[in-house]
């Protein structure tokens, strides 16, 4: 499991290439890219900054990888999340699952996305044309967590 | 001593981004301190006004108001995530 908090940019074919290193068993990579918009709300962002809880943010993040692969047969997990200063068109976030079929792999990913984005200590303030402003916390994104609880 | 951090909109609303204090008596669980805390004035009461969306951790774990904390913990306040 590879679980990072950074500033720096990062690529994902190498992040693939790590993960699936001499495993001839992995038949299914899954993953997941986060951007930065130039629009929220209807108002042009010129900046996003993104601010976190150091300690907790890397524990939360793998909490819920175990949680991932104690509910789907994956074989391993990266999660990789910038914060500080961003700019449209730049990446926020990357998640990538490995499995042996696809369909653990999906879901796994979208599971590990739902859930960190309604877990994970972070938070995103943009810049706008109309001020700064802290982005609100979306009812969707609950909803969205909630569909993986179990009954 | 306790360590209470804020985050995000909190920190800014309150100024302050942590503090270390006295674990104060009387005081065994997450609700009693968010009470004591606001007594503080008025952008504490503000910040942390009952029905305000808030979400605390103790020792990095997001727990509910009822959470106990003892002399030791590391409490946090903060908003709702807004990652990914």
């Amino acid at each position: 499991m590879s679980v990072r908090v950074q500033t720096e940019d990062f690529d994902i074919g190498a992040e693939i290439a790590a993960l699936r290193k001499g495993n001839a068993k992995i038949g299914a990579i899954a993953s997941f890219i986060g951007l930065v918009r130039d629009i929220n709300e209807g108002d042009d962002v010129s900046v996003m900054t993104l601010e976190h809880y150091p300690g907790m943010t890397e524990k939360a993040l793998e909490d819920i990888v175990a949680q991932a692969k104690s509910r789907w047969d994956i074989y391993d997990a990266t999660v990789v999340h910038r914060v500080g200063r961003l700019l449209p068109l730049d990446q926020i976030v990357l998640v990538v699952v490995s499995s042996a079929h696809r369909g653990d792999a999906f879901a796994a990913c979208e599971f590990l996305m739902d859930y960190l984005k309604t877990q994970a200590p972070f938070w995103k303030k943009e810049a706008t044309s109309k001020g700064a402003r802290w982005v609100d916390a979306r009812e969707s994104d609950d909803t969205a967590a909630a569909r993986w609880k179990k009954d | 001593m306790i360590k209470i951090l804020y985050f995000a909109r909190i920190k800014e609303g309150l100024g302050i981004g942590q503090e270390s204090i006295e674990f104060p008596r009387d005081i065994t669980n997450v609700a009693a301190l968010t009470v004591w805390l606001r007594q503080r004035g008025e952008n504490w009461q503000a910040e942390l006004a009952p029905g305000k969306a808030l979400r605390i951790a103790v020792n990095q774990t997001m727990v509910a108001m009822d959470a106990s904390i003892k002399d030791g913990d590391e409490i946090a306040y903060f908003p709702p995530v807004t990652g990914g």
